[in-house]
């Protein structure tokens, strides 16, 4: 892969015009070969994708034929497989179900990283150093491994089975967010504090008031890659939410398969509309979502 | 810090309100913090020297039984081999992260376009991914008919056979995940002060030896991130072939194993003692990483 940035073992040239134009073609010959990997590269991302976008506008006679998954359509507008993938699906139930948990768990993820970021960065109390290496070791624990225990304590609240199971495990184990406040919350001069604390303001106040508003930038690449986070998940619906109404978008798309087993062109219809919503998001914010996720990863 | 109270005058109520404070506002995250991450780790480490089933209320001390047992049975200890195709699929996306990172941090047509291309697969939805390439790997399907352009006609089962079946597998998390990694290391990589390039211009220096001396030693923190998340996100590969295989076909990973044993079989003592041998192999393996690539960022704390 690296071929194209290394030169080729150049011939021995006096002239030093030569020279000139053997380093142009040079360049030149590195150039096309980098359009043509970046070009080749968008071709493997982007096929997979686009046979599926075709099959769902097949009919099942079409599908039937056989012209191979990247024929094209009779008729571009057939839009027959996603009424069946939505209707039968219950894709309005899952979107309002994701919508409901999304809502909730972001703003429990931006409240609760907010304030923890804000008690350890402003105060000196005593425990503060063995309460951020609570927060710290927690991060190494990754949550696939742990799911076996956790399922039984949300079973002991009685949440099994309902929406806030998920609300919760998402807001209460997310650390990576309270990091990311943590980060930012460092940038913001305590003499603003200061200044608040002598009008009168007491800690809340200041925390409401003062903090949560200058904390946007960090909030906004919270609510991203929460917000993806949570649409995109499967493993935590799947295994506290199985009643069938309960479905999100990840477990309805799912279960849809079951029935439809060999009928690719509904599936198809399904998986296109999951992924058109996050490509509408995708095409208006793409650049707070690259900041989001640099910013996200690397604290 | 560490003096007593008593040489800094009586306990007026504005002092038990100044001690009082940072943790009214860190009471519900402590709360959650340890609801939904100690305790846990706690039950499940104690849980995996019992034969409990998940539902009896009954759980007997049966000492290191379940990891004799996960350690000794083939086809338990099997999953790790799967792991290899991640890790190696791993390495793959890693180097093509970075080779198309560096590319794009120059000036190109397009550039913002082929960015979005390639970063835009992490964004889908596991369960629409899955499907996608299960279409795409249908005997007959889009794999099949992309090869059938090149001459190569016929229908294969890339799913089908074990070595087969894990390599398409890994080819998805290829697919999938390496925008990440092109998206980190691209930011990375832009936070260099160009200055650097310049310079390196001016003495002559080609493309390869601004990525060795300039490129590779900026990112390297970014780097060794991505290796420790490529080593336990291929221990812990779940949706993908849950979703694509069922774990049929010899494609069952250590997660998928472990939910089946729990929840499925009702071997709680078993899953949870295979938990703990995940945890402890991922916990390992990120701080033999920290001890061979020391960290520049300890402001943590």
């Amino acid at each position: 892969m690296t071929s194209t940035l290394v030169p080729p073992p150049g011939a021995k040239t006096r002239d030093l015009s030569e020279q000139d134009r053997s380093a142009h073609t040079r360049r030149t010959v590195a150039r096309t070969l980098t359009y043509v990997s970046l070009v080749a590269a968008s071709v493997v991302m982007l096929l997979p994708l686009f046979a599926v976008f075709l099959t769902s506008l097949k009919t099942s006679r079409e599908l039937a034929q056989d012209g191979g998954a990247l024929s094209l359509p009779h008729n571009w507008l057939n839009y027959h497989n996603y009424v069946t993938a939505f209707r039968d699906g219950k894709m309005l139930s899952a979107f309002w179900n994701t919508s409901f948990i999304l809502l909730f768990s972001i703003t429990g993820t931006v409240l609760i990283g907010s304030m923890a970021a804000y008690a350890i960065d402003r105060y000196h109390f005593r425990m503060r150093r063995p309460v951020v290496a609570l927060f710290l070791i927690g991060t190494l624990v990754p949550s696939v491994t742990t799911q076996v225990a956790t399922f039984r304590i949300i079973n002991d609240f009685g949440l099994f089975d309902s929406r806030w199971a998920p609300i919760l495990l998402y807001t209460g184990t997310d650390i990576v967010s309270i990091y990311i406040f943590l980060q930012f919350i460092r940038g913001i001069p305590v003499s603003l504090d200061e200044a608040a604390r002598i009008d009168g303001a007491n800690s809340f106040t200041i925390y409401w008031r003062i903090i949560l508003p200058l904390l946007k930038p960090a909030i906004a690449t919270v609510v991203i890659i929460k917000g993806i986070t949570v649409y995109n998940d499967f493993y935590i619906p799947f295994l506290y939410m199985p009643s069938e109404n309960l479905g999100t978008i990840s477990t309805s798309l799912f279960r849809f398969k079951g029935p439809y087993g060999a009928h690719w062109e509904d599936i198809s219809a399904g998986a296109i509309l999951v992924i058109v919503p996050t490509l509408v998001i995708f095409l208006f914010l793409q650049r707070f979502i690259y900041n989001g996720f640099t910013q996200g990863a690397t604290k | 810090m560490g003096r007593s109270t008593e040489d800094r005058g009586p306990v007026t109520r504005a002092r038990v309100w100044r001690l009082v404070t940072p943790w009214m506002f860190l009471a519900v995250p402590l709360a959650l913090l340890i609801t939904f991450t100690y305790v846990p780790v706690a039950n499940m480490i104690s849980d995996s020297f019992t034969d409990w089933d998940g539902v009896s209320p009954d759980k007997n001390f049966v000492g290191s039984k379940n990891y004799v047992e996960l350690f000794t049975r083939p086809e338990l200890f099997q999953v790790f081999f799967v792991s290899l195709y991640y890790l190696v699929a791993s390495v793959v996306q890693i180097t093509l992260a970075l080779y198309f990172a560096t590319v794009l941090s120059f000036n190109l047509k397009f550039r913002n376009l082929f960015k979005g291309i390639l970063f835009f697969p992490y964004l889908i939805n596991g369960v629409a991914v899955g499907f996608v390439f299960l279409y795409f790997f249908q005997p007959g399907g889009t794999l099949d008919s992309v090869l059938s352009l090149f001459g190569a006609h016929g229908h294969h089962f890339w799913l089908g056979s074990g070595r087969m079946a894990n390599t398409s597998l890994s080819g998805v998390s290829v697919w999938r995940f390496m925008g990440l990694n092109f998206v980190l290391f691209l930011g990375a990589i832009q936070s260099i002060p160009g200055e650097l390039y310049e310079a390196s211009e001016l003495d002559g220096a080609n493309r390869w030896q601004q990525f060795r001396h300039i490129i590779a030693p900026g990112i390297r923190p970014v780097l060794s991130l991505s290796v420790i998340l490529a080593i336990s996100g291929s221990l812990s590969v779940f949706e993908i072939p849950y979703i694509m295989t069922g774990g049929a076909a010899g494609t069952q990973t250590f997660v998928i194993q472990t939910v089946k044993l729990a929840f499925q079989f009702n071997k709680m003592g078993l899953a949870s003692a295979s938990a703990v041998a995940l945890l402890v192999i991922i916990l390992l393996v990120t701080w033999l990483q920290r001890l061979l690539v020391p960290d520049e960022r300890t402001d943590l704390v």
